[in-house]
C-alpha cells in the first residue's frame, strides 16, 4: 500500500496534478471494509489528507456555512449553531454508523465517495449546498445537486479534490430527514428522504431521495407537485412524480417496489397538514 | 459468583486463536485456506492453480493426500473431506493451501481457479426434484419419521372445525463472536507422532472421532485441545471437525504448524445454517377451541450432505405438537437433500422451526373460532398425567397453567392488549399489538441418545486438595466453567476456590458428550457430582463420604502416602428411573424431562415502512433449579435476541444455492437499539436427576419469540404472516 501524506492543500494538488489515479481518504472509513479480501486494492495509492487540518473548520458567515473537507460528522454534532440552523445534519449525522465512524468520517468524503445510500449527501443537497472543488488551477464551485454524473460517477476530476462545501444560509419553516435501513441503528439506507421548504415568498421546496438511483437525487417532479399545490389524499398520489424522478432496483438490500411504495408513504405522511394541498 | 473468564472477556485479554502469537507450538506457522466450489453442483474438471505464483513454495493438499477415508465421521459418513471430483454445494472445499504469508496466501488461493462441468442442482426443498436432480435414493429423501397416536383421521371426520396452516421458516446463520478457527501440529508420542489440533469448537470428541477416521490414526496419535471460543449456538457443533481435518492435513503435509482462520464473510458462506423449513397444520377442534386432532407434516431442507439432519428432524418432530395435550396426532417429518451449504446443529434444533409453526396456528385456531389466544392455550395445556405426541406422560409437578398466568401478569397483558387497541384507533400511521407463545424444551439428547453417548465425568483429586473437573464440556461464552465450578464446590463441600475446570483436551478428559442440546447443566453437571460422591466415598470411612474440610484433607493426605500418583472420581450416565423410549416407533419419554416456557411480545408496526419493532418483552421459564442467576438471564435475553432476528431481519440471500449477502452490513442481526426490554422470570422446579437440580436452559429462550411476535403483528395490524423472517419487505403486501 502506497501513501502519500501531504503537508498543504497545494501540495496534496501537486500530487494529484502528477497521478490520476490517487484516491483521497479524508476519514478512510470504507478504506477497511472486508481489507483483507481486497487484495487489488493494497496496490493502489491513497492520498492521505490527514495532515490538513486547515480543512477541519467549520465557518459561519452572515450568509453561510462552510465545512471544510476534513470536517466530520462528529465535529458538526458539536457545533453549538448547526442544531438551529441546519437540523437535518445533525439528524443525519447522528444516523452515520456508530459514533467510532461519526468521529472518524467526513462530509466531503462522504461526497466524494459517491455513493447512493450516503446519508450525509441528502441533508446536505436539501439545503442547496455547493461543493468547492480544487486544483493547481484553482477552485471552482459546483451545487450538489450538480455533482453526480452517474453511479459513482461525479464533476470531479482526477486533479482536483473537495477542499469545503458550502451551505447558505436560509430560513426554512420546514424540514425533515427520513433514514429507512434494514434495523434501527449501524444499517444502510434502503430508502431516505431529506426535504426542505424555504419560507421565502413564494416557498422554494427541495425534496431529495436517496438509495432509489444511480446516485443520491433531487426529486424535481415532487418538488413541481408541491410548488403547483397539487391536491394530494393518499400516498398513492405521489406515484407518478416518484416514478419519473428515481429509478429504484431489486437488490441485496431491498426491493424496488418497497422503496417506491415507502417513498411515497414517508412524503405523504410528513407533508400531510404541512401543505394545505395534502391531507 | 462472578463468571470466571469474565473479566478476561470483557477486557480484552482472552486470546482467541486468531490473537495467538506465532510462538511455542505455533512457531514457523503457516497460514492455511481453503479452495472452494465456485458452483452448487458438477464435476470437478480441474483445480488451475494461477500463474505468477510459484506454487512449489506453496503447500497444496488435494483429496489424494488424505491418509484415511475421505468422509467426515458424523451420523452417515457421506460428507467429503475434500470433495473427490464433484461438487454438491457453492463453496464446498475442494482443495487446501498454505504459505507463511497470509497476504500472499490471499492473492494466490484468488488466482485458483476450479473448473467444473455443472449438473442441475436441487434449490427449492419444498417441490418434489427433478429426475435429473435426483442425488439420493429416488427422492432425495435424507430421513423419513412419523409420530402417530390415536386416530386423526376419525376425528377429523367428526370435528366442529378443521383449521389449516402453511408455515415457513427461513436459515439462520449463527453470527458467534468469533469465526471458526482452528491449529494443528505435530508432537511425539509414545506409539509414533502425534497430530495436536486446538482450536474453537463445541464438541473435542466429534473432532477426535473425525481425525481418528480420515487420518487412519488411533486416539492415542490425535489430540484434540478446545482454545477460547467466542460462541458457537451450534455452529460449532459439527463443523470444526472439517476445518480440523482440513488443519491436520495441511500440517502433515507441510510438516510445519499450520493456522487456519475464516474471515466473516467465509464463515457465512461456508459453514452450517439453521434448517429452512416448511410446516404444514391441519387441526380438528371443538367449538370450544380443544384440539381434537393434529396432522403435522414437517419438511426441512438438509442441504448437501446428511450431517446432522436426521436428529434435527427427529427433536422437530417430537415438538411439532407444542406443550398441548390432544388424543389424535399424526406428524410425519422429512429431511429433504438440496445443493446448499448443509444446514446444521442451530440452538433448538429443529425445535424453535416446529414451535414457530405450531404456536402461530394456535393463533390462527382462535382467529377461526373467534376465541382468545389464551383461552385456546388454556384449556389445551398439558397437565401433569397427560401425554405428549409421543404418548410421553407428563410429570414433575409444574404447574403450566400458572406459568401462563404468571407470565400474562408480568407482562402487562391486558393492560397492553387495551392501551394498543385504543393507541390504534388515533394514530396515523403506528399499529400496535400483543402476541403470546407457550412453548416446551426437551434437554438432553432425544430418545435413547443419551444412553447411547455413555457420557463420562472425572474429577481429579490434585495434591493441593483441590478438585479438577475433568470433562469434555466446553465454555463458549455460555458459562459452562463457572456453573461445572459451582456445582462442584456445593457438591464438595468446597470454596469455588478450590475447584478447577480443566481444559478439554483429550489427552486429559473423558468423553462427557457434545456441549449441545441444553445438556451441559443437566446431563454433564450430574455426572460432576456423581464423580465427586465417588471421589468422596473412595476417602470416606464407613460408607460415609467426606466433605469439605476433611475431603480436603483426606485428598492431602493421600497423595503424602501416594506421592506421584494419581486420584480421581469418576461417573458414567445412568437414565433417570424409568425412562423408556421406542425409537423406532417413536412412542415413549423423548426426554427424560421437559423445560416450560411462555413469553409475550407487544410490537409496534410503523405502517409507513412495514417495521416491526419489539417494544417490550417477557420470557417466563421453569428450568428447574436456577444455578447462577446472572448467567440464566443472560442466556434467556440472549436467546429472545437472536430469535427477534430470526423473526424479523436475517434473512438469507441466495444466488445459484450460495450466500449473497455473507456479511454483516447485509445479513441483518439486531442491535442493541433493536431489542426491547427483555423481562426474565424463573419459575424454579428443582429436578432431582439434573446437576444441581437443573435442566437445560440453553435453547428454550429460542422457540417462544418469533411465533409471539407474529402473533403481535397479526394482533396490531391483521396481517396473517405466516413465514420468517418477516422483514418489511414482506409484511408490506401483507397491510
Amino acid at each position: 500500500m502506497n501513501v502519500l501524506l501531504p503537508n498543504s492543500l497545494a501540495e496534496a494538488c501537486d500530487f494529484c496534478a502528477k497521478q490520476p489515479d490517487l484516491i483521497p481518504l479524508a476519514g478512510a472509513t470504507d478504506l477497511l471494509v472486508h481489507w483483507p479480501l481486497r487484495q487489488a486494492e493494497h496496490d493502489k495509492t491513497y492520498l492521505d489528507l490527514s495532515k490538513l487540518q486547515e480543512l477541519r473548520t467549520i465557518t459561519w458567515s452572515a450568509n453561510s456555512l462552510t465545512l471544510g473537507a476534513l470536517t466530520t460528522y462528529w465535529d458538526v454534532l458539536q457545533d453549538p449553531r448547526a442544531k438551529s440552523d441546519f437540523p437535518l445534519l445533525i439528524e443525519s449525522a447522528r444516523q452515520v454508523g456508530a459514533i467510532q465512524i461519526q468521529s472518524r468520517g467526513t462530509w466531503a468524503g462522504n461526497i466524494a465517495n459517491g455513493s447512493p445510500a450516503a446519508d450525509g449527501v441528502p441533508v446536505l443537497m436539501a439545503y442547496d449546498a455547493s461543493v468547492a472543488l480544487t486544483s493547481k488551477s484553482g477552485t471552482r464551485s459546483v451545487p450538489l445537486h450538480e455533482y453526480y454524473t452517474g453511479y459513482r460517477k461525479s464533476v470531479r476530476r482526477s486533479d482536483e479534490l473537495i477542499s469545503a462545501i458550502s451551505i447558505p444560509l436560509r430560513r426554512y419553516d420546514f424540514a425533515v430527514f427520513h433514514k429507512v435501513g434494514a434495523r434501527r441503528a449501524q444499517a444502510i439506507t434502503k430508502i431516505g428522504l431529506a426535504m426542505t421548504r424555504e419560507s421565502a415568498k413564494p416557498a422554494t421546496w427541495r425534496v431529495v431521495a436517496n438509495s432509489v438511483a444511480a446516485t443520491v437525487k433531487r426529486c424535481a417532479a415532487v418538488e413541481n407537485l408541491l410548488h403547483a399545490g397539487a391536491p394530494i389524499r393518499k400516498p398513492e398520489d405521489f406515484a407518478a412524480a416518484i416514478a419519473s424522478d428515481v429509478t429504484p432496483i431489486d437488490d441485496i438490500r431491498s426491493t424496488a417496489d418497497y422503496r417506491r411504495t415507502v417513498m411515497a408513504r414517508l412524503l405523504y405522511h410528513s407533508l400531510k397538514g404541512v401543505s394545505p394541498a395534502i391531507s | 459468583m462472578h463468571r470466571l473468564e469474565g473479566l478476561s472477556k470483557l477486557s480484552g485479554a482472552e486470546r482467541y486463536l486468531d490473537d495467538e502469537p506465532l510462538e511455542g507450538a505455533l512457531k514457523g506457522c503457516l497460514w492455511g485456506m481453503t479452495v472452494r466450489s465456485p458452483i452448487s453442483r458438477g464435476k470437478i474438471r480441474r483445480i488451475a492453480y494461477g500463474a505468477g505464483f510459484d506454487w512449489s513454495k506453496f503447500v497444496v493438499v488435494e483429496p489424494g493426500d488424505i491418509p484415511g477415508p475421505n468422509e467426515t465421521y458424523l451420523i452417515e459418513n457421506d460428507q467429503p473431506v475434500l470433495a473427490p471430483g464433484y461438487v454438491r454445494h457453492m463453496h464446498e472445499a475442494v482443495a487446501l493451501v498454505a504459505h507463511e504469508d497470509r497476504n500472499l496466501l490471499r492473492r494466490a488461493a484468488a488466482s485458483i481457479r476450479v473448473e467444473v462441468d455443472a449438473d442441475p442442482p436441487a434449490l427449492d426443498f419444498r417441490v418434489a426434484p427433478r429426475a435429473d436432480q435426483i442425488q439420493r435414493g429416488s427422492d432425495n429423501l435424507i430421513k423419513k419419521l412419523q409420530i402417530k397416536k390415536g386416530d386423526v383421521h376419525a376425528a377429523f371426520a367428526n370435528a366442529y372445525k378443521i383449521v389449516e396452516g402453511e408455515y415457513e421458516t427461513g436459515a439462520q446463520e449463527h453470527v458467534y463472536i468469533e469465526n471458526n478457527a482452528m491449529s494443528a501440529w505435530i508432537e511425539d508420542g509414545p506409539n509414533g507422532d502425534v497430530v495436536v489440533v486446538r482450536g474453537s469448537m463445541q464438541c473435542p470428541y466429534y473432532v477426535l472421532n473425525a481425525l481418528k477416521h480420515a487420518l487412519g490414526r488411533d486416539e492415542t496419535r490425535v489430540r484434540v485441545i478446545q482454545a477460547p471460543t467466542g460462541g458457537g449456538f451450534g455452529g460449532k457443533e459439527d463443523y470444526p471437525s472439517t476445518i480440523a481435518l482440513h488443519c491436520a492435513l495441511l500440517t502433515l503435509k507441510a510438516k510445519r504448524p499450520v493456522k487456519i482462520i475464516y474471515d466473516r464473510s467465509e464463515d457465512m458462506a461456508a459453514t452450517t445454517k439453521r434448517h429452512p423449513s416448511l410446516v404444514r397444520h391441519k387441526t380438528a377442534v371443538d367449538k370450544s377451541g380443544k384440539l381434537l386432532a393434529q396432522q403435522i407434516e414437517v419438511i426441512l431442507d438438509g442441504g448437501a450432505y446428511v450431517t446432522l439432519s436426521p436428529v434435527v428432524l427427529s427433536r422437530g418432530i417430537i415438538h411439532a405438537a407444542g406443550p398441548y395435550t390432544c388424543e389424535n396426532v399424526l406428524i410425519e417429518g422429512k429431511a429433504v437433500l438440496t445443493n446448499s451449504v448443509p444446514y446444521g446443529a442451530f440452538r433448538g434444533f429443529g425445535a424453535p422451526q416446529t414451535i414457530f409453526a405450531c404456536e402461530r396456528h394456535m393463533d390462527r385456531i382462535a382467529h377461526a373460532l373467534g376465541l382468545d389466544p389464551i383461552e385456546v392455550r388454556r384449556i389445551n395445556l398439558l397437565k401433569d398425567g397427560q401425554t405428549t405426541s409421543t404418548q410421553q406422560t407428563i410429570s414433575g409437578g409444574t404447574d403450566r397453567h400458572a406459568l401462563l398466568n404468571e407470565t400474562l401478569r408480568v407482562s402487562a397483558y391486558d393492560k397492553h392488549k387495551r392501551e394498543s387497541e385504543a393507541f390504534n384507533k388515533t394514530h396515523p400511521y403506528l399499529r400496535r399489538g400483543i402476541g403470546i407463545a407457550t412453548v416446551l424444551h426437551g434437554a438432553g439428547f432425544t430418545g435413547n441418545g443419551e444412553v447411547y453417548l455413555n457420557s463420562k465425568v472425572d474429577v481429579g483429586a490434585r495434591p493441593d486438595g483441590k478438585i479438577e473437573v475433568l470433562a469434555a464440556s466446553t465454555e463458549m461464552g455460555q458459562g459452562t466453567n463457572t456453573v461445572f465450578t459451582r456445582i462442584a464446590a456445593d457438591a464438595a463441600g468446597y470454596d469455588t476456590a478450590d475447584v478447577v475446570v480443566g481444559v478439554p483436551d483429550t489427552f486429559r478428559v473423558p468423553n462427557s458428550g457434545p456441549t449441545v442440546a441444553s445438556r451441559t447443566v443437566m446431563v454433564v453437571g450430574k455426572l460432576v457430582e456423581r464423580a465427586i460422591d465417588d471421589l468422596a466415598a473412595q476417602l470416606g470411612q464407613n460408607g460415609k463420604p467426606l466433605r469439605g474440610p476433611s475431603l480436603k484433607k483426606a485428598i492431602t493426605d493421600w497423595h503424602t502416602t501416594n506421592p506421584g500418583k494419581e486420584l480421581k472420581g469418576r461417573a458414567t450416565y445412568t437414565p433417570p428411573p424409568n425412562v423408556k423410549f421406542d425409537d423406532k416407533n417413536y412412542v415413549g419419554d423423548a426426554y427424560a424431562t421437559f423445560a416450560w416456557g411462555a413469553c409475550v411480545a407487544h410490537v409496534e408496526v410503523d405502517l409507513r415502512t412495514a417495521a416491526v419493532r419489539v417494544l417490550d418483552f417477557t420470557a417466563m421459564q421453569d428450568i428447574g433449579k436456577v444455578i447462577n442467576p446472572v448467567l440464566a438471564k443472560g442466556q434467556v435475553q440472549g436467546g429472545v435476541v437472536q430469535a427477534i432476528g430470526w423473526a424479523l431481519s436475517e434473512e438469507f440471500k441466495f444466488k445459484d444455492g450460495g450466500m449473497l449477502n455473507n456479511t454483516l452490513t447485509n445479513y441483518i442481526i439486531p442491535t442493541s437499539d433493536d431489542v426491547p426490554p427483555i423481562r426474565v422470570v424463573f419459575h424454579e422446579n428443582p429436578y432431582p436427576f439434573g446437576g444441581g437440580g437443573a435442566k437445560g436452559v440453553g435453547e428454550l429462550p429460542m422457540d417462544g419469540p418469533a411465533p409471539a411476535i407474529l402473533n403481535a403483528v397479526a394482533h396490531a395490524t391483521g396481517a396473517d404472516a405466516r413465514a420468517i423472517p418477516l422483514t418489511p419487505e414482506h409484511l408490506l403486501p401483507l397491510l
